[in-house]
């Protein structure tokens, strides 16, 4: 695992705490260094516990762990709430002409750095300021050059004018020039910095940016956690590239909406979380169908019911699998990592009109809260490819109308995709519903055309198969017995845990699969093993299940769902305790 | 297929109508073929959704570009095929229980978009695929399998609530008066932003009290009096009438801007390129 240093800011909602974490590990990206952040936050707009976290390294950072060395206390329930993760020497700054905060005292062991941060704020031009005065103390601590904060001061605040920008420099100086001269701080913290150019964007930035990127032209969705950022990165965005965000009236609006552009021919895309899929479930078998080329992101959030909102959970894979009336044929591509966010994004919006069916994605809280550094070219437009599969135009409509000049929507291949043709030509006037129909789009109860057309739609998803790369990504010990087996957002904890099992002597052959349905068979993989762990984060093992199901084999399982994504250091210790090795590298580590 | 010689029998299709003999919606759905028609519209640009029930049934026996969805949300799949192509005429057909009763959030919402899209409701007062309970537009009193008492509720009313939500086109018709009917479509049609008809379209099997009698003995036509569409309190006082019912277009807006004009949608967005805007990477650069 990568040297690294584990900084937070905490306090209540409202207290300013995203755009301090925001500002700091921006100014970290452009300075160089890698950053991962996570927050903690509550379903409520002010008061309460917030946290921000920023974890960076000049390496690579994948996940979080379980240490904080330098935190930003704004109340004393922030230290509390960190308990487990502070260690000796954490350094805790504080405010302690506060009256919440006039009796604290940093716990044994732990450096507690009391800095008038409103009277300094104020000092520079407002109390507003203190969390960047204690961002200042933080800079100093850590040993990062404080005009590194330049830029995302700018970036923050140019809006406001350029006293503002000032004044939050000099907010900045104020707080690392108290630390210097009333501490004399020995920490070991150097963060240098590298010529690297990183970005940094989150899940839901990452799954806009590919639709966007993809030729996503209409949006219609509805706000809700933590999908809601993928609404708010496409509005205005879209626009520049002649498309459109609808804010819905509601979850079965957005989905119909979204349905409508769709079959007038725009690439078309809503995103929700639970408990608007639960609504947009209605629609799924209308989509699938009508044929209907659409995407519908799920981003991921603790369940059932509105369960807990501001939560990790991976608890939707069963619904993405079956979820609707009926037996309805769809592909589930869940992203591995923020980046991937972007790329199967892309992906879907291809194999939704090249197949014409519902593409769900599956991405969670962890990701759409997470904010991660990537080198630009982890984006490189040119790589992106568009396919919109089988369309026609007022030339080639002749070749699928029958012997009186009727278009057929719903022909019947042999690769069980059917003509595509867009409102507007000529001669492709048709009607698409839900109700089974024959290659006209006609409803129809006749016993041998509703066969045909579910073989049909069923065919698509057979053709895909063959067609489409499912494979899983591996890393790890190839030839290691212990074989992990992951989906979706756990691949970052997965690395690290690996890199820490390996320094215990521990070999672990890992597959993250992005691939929920179709996906790939893994029976050699199992069979080649002596051991299978299945990581999730749900409580009763979805993917395990399926895994299990497909394989016809016993997995064993390691889960979470107290709503908190996994650690890598944590995950190293429950693969050791899974794998039953755990005494072992205990004996080997002595 | 140009338009200047189309005529309405261009948007049948060679289904016949499984309605039942007599039903009103026969009418409604000609006159809906007509204003398509006398607007200089064709098949091939013209999209109209329905949802589920007997009005439902519209876009198989219509011919042109078109959907049937789920219950009740027609509309919003209509929103979605303007914005999407705002050259295309899109007409959005409903029965009383799809939109006012299990669509009605997507009514209200819809009418306040102002979406540019004609809306017809063919409104029976019953529910008649499923063979004779109350909708939303039923009497107080009337009785049916689900209310043998009558319905101990009171029906909505579909013209006060467009107009409460800020409708720019609200207008009501009888679909056995084909003329009148097929011209107040027409205007919808015509109308810049959400043209919502109101069809009194009866049902024989199921509704012996809002029988064709019923309409036209009772119907008051607007245009024979001397009411100006464009007075929104001489509206008021016709959709809120516990009287009349009238028939007519009772409030036009004709300052009415669409959504879709107002969020400065352009062209069709089927239009894309095989690869992503040359300047996509600007889109990465932000996140520096």
């Amino acid at each position: 695992m990568p040297e690294d240093l584990n900084w937070a800011i905490g306090g209540e909602a409202g207290d300013g705490i995203d755009s301090t974490g925001k500002i700091f590990a921006q100014a970290l990206s452009r300075a160089g260094r890698h950053v991962f952040t996570s927050k903690d936050f509550a379903s409520r707009i002010r008061g309460g516990y917030t946290a921000y976290k920023v974890r960076t390294s000049v390496e690579r950072v994948e996940s979080v762990v379980d240490r904080l060395d330098i935190l930003i206390a704004l109340t004393e329930r922030t230290v509390e709430e960190n308990m487990d993760e502070l260690h000796d020497g954490s350094v805790i700054i504080y405010d302690g002409e506060r009256t919440m905060m006039s009796d604290f005292e940093a716990p044994d062991g732990m450096i507690g750095l009391d800095v008038p941060l409103k009277r300094l704020a104020e000092e520079a031009g407002g109390a507003i300021m203190r969390n960047i005065v204690a961002l200042g103390a933080a800079c100093e601590v850590a040993d990062f050059p404080i005009e590194n904060l330049d830029e995302a001061l700018e970036k923050r605040f140019g809006g406001k004018g350029e006293a503002i920008v000032e004044n939050n420099r000099a907010a900045a100086l104020a707080g690392q020039d108290y630390v210097q001269e009333e501490y004399d701080l020995d920490t070991p913290y150097e963060l240098e910095t590298t010529d690297a150019d990183y970005v940094l964007l989150n899940g839901d930035e990452a799954i806009g940016m590919g639709a966007i990127a993809a030729g996503c032209r209409f949006y219609a969705g509805y706000p809700i956690t933590p999908a809601t950022d993928v609404m708010t990165y496409l509005t205005g965005r879209i626009d520049r590239y002649g498309g459109k965000v609808v804010q819905a009236e509601d979850e079965l609006s957005a989905i119909n909406m979204a349905l409508g552009a769709a079959r007038a021919g725009a690439r078309s895309m809503t995103a929700t979380s639970g408990p608007g899929i639960d609504l947009m479930t209605e629609t799924f078998g209308l989509v699938a169908t009508s044929e209907t080329p659409l995407v519908i992101a799920d981003v991921m959030r603790s369940g059932p019911s509105t369960g807990m909102p501001t939560k990790q959970e991976q608890g939707d894979l069963n619904m993405a699998l079956y979820g609707g009336h009926g037996e309805i044929p769809r592909f589930v591509v869940a992203p591995t990592s923020v980046s991937e966010c972007f790329w199967k994004t892309v992906e879907a919006f291809n194999l939704a009109e090249q197949y014409q069916t519902p593409v769900f994605v599956l991405s969670d809280l962890a990701m759409a809260v997470t904010e991660q550094t990537f080198p630009p070219e982890t984006f490189d437009m040119d790589e992106v490819e568009i396919n919109r599969g089988k369309v026609v135009d007022d030339d080639t409509i002749g070749e699928w109308q029958n012997d009186s000049g009727q278009f057929k929507p719903h022909a019947l291949t042999d690769d069980g995709v059917s003509p595509r043709a867009f409102p507007g030509t000529d001669g492709g006037a048709h009607m698409s519903t839900g109700l089974e129909h024959d290659e006209l789009g006609r409803r129809t109860e006749d016993t041998d055309m509703r066969i045909e057309q579910v073989d049909k739609r069923n065919r698509k998803v057979e053709t895909a198969r063959e067609r489409e790369d499912w494979s899983p990504r591996e890393f790890g010990d190839p030839e290691s017995g212990n074989l992990v087996v992951s989906w979706g957002s756990n691949e970052g904890a997965l690395r690290e845990a690996i890199d820490l099992l390996d320094e215990e002597g521990v070999d672990v052959r890992v597959l993250s699969v992005p691939y929920i349905f179709p996906r790939p068979d893994l029976t050699e993989e199992f069979e080649a093993a002596d051991d299978v762990v299945v990581v999730e984060c749900n409580a009763t093992g979805q993917w395990a299940d399926v895994l299990e199901h497909d394989t016809l084999q016993r997995v064993k399982r390691v889960n979470k769902y107290n709503g908190v994504r996994f650690k890598a250091d944590e995950l190293a210790e429950d693969l050791t305790d899974a794998f039953g090795i755990a005494g072992e590298t205990e004996v080997e580590a002595e | 297929m140009s338009s200047e010689n189309v005529r309405f029998v261009d948007f049948k299709s060679d289904k016949q109508p499984t309605w039942c003999p007599g039903c009103g919606d026969f009418g409604t759905m000609n006159g809906m073929m007509k204003a398509l028609a006398n607007t200089g519209n064709d098949p091939d640009n013209t999209f109209v959704v329905a949802g589920i029930g007997c009005s439902g049934k519209i876009g198989t026996y219509m011919h042109s570009y078109a959907l049937h969805g789920v219950h009740g949300r027609a509309l919003p799949v209509g929103t979605g095929v303007k914005m999407a192509n705002p050259d295309l005429e899109v007409m959005v057909a409903g029965g009383d229980g799809d939109g006012y009763s299990i669509g009605a959030g997507h009514f209200v919402h819809a009418v306040r978009r102002n979406v540019d899209m004609t809306y017809v409701v063919m409104d029976n007062r019953i529910y008649g695929l499923t063979k004779g309970q109350f909708s939303p537009t039923s009497r107080e009193d009337f009785e049916t399998s689900t209310s043998p008492d009558g319905t101990h509720q009171q029906p909505v009313n579909p013209l006060a609530l467009a107009l409460a939500a800020g409708g720019t086109f609200i207008a009501q018709s009888f679909s056995s008066d084909a003329q009148r009917h097929a011209e107040i479509v027409q205007q919808a049609v015509e109308h810049d932003g959400f043209g919502f008809v109101n069809v009194f379209s009866p049902c024989v099997t199921f509704n012996d009290v809002d029988t064709y009698d019923y309409f036209r003995d009772s119907l008051q036509d607007v245009g024979e009096s001397d009411h100006d569409a464009s007075d929104y309190d001489a509206a008021k006082e016709k959709i809120l009438d516990r009287d009349t019912e009238y028939q007519g277009v009772l409030y036009q807006d004709e300052s009415s801007v669409p959504y879709e004009q107002r969020e400065g949608v352009e062209g069709n967005m089927a239009d894309i390129d095989d690869t992503p805007p040359e300047d996509a990477m600007d889109l990465v650069r932000e996140f520096y």
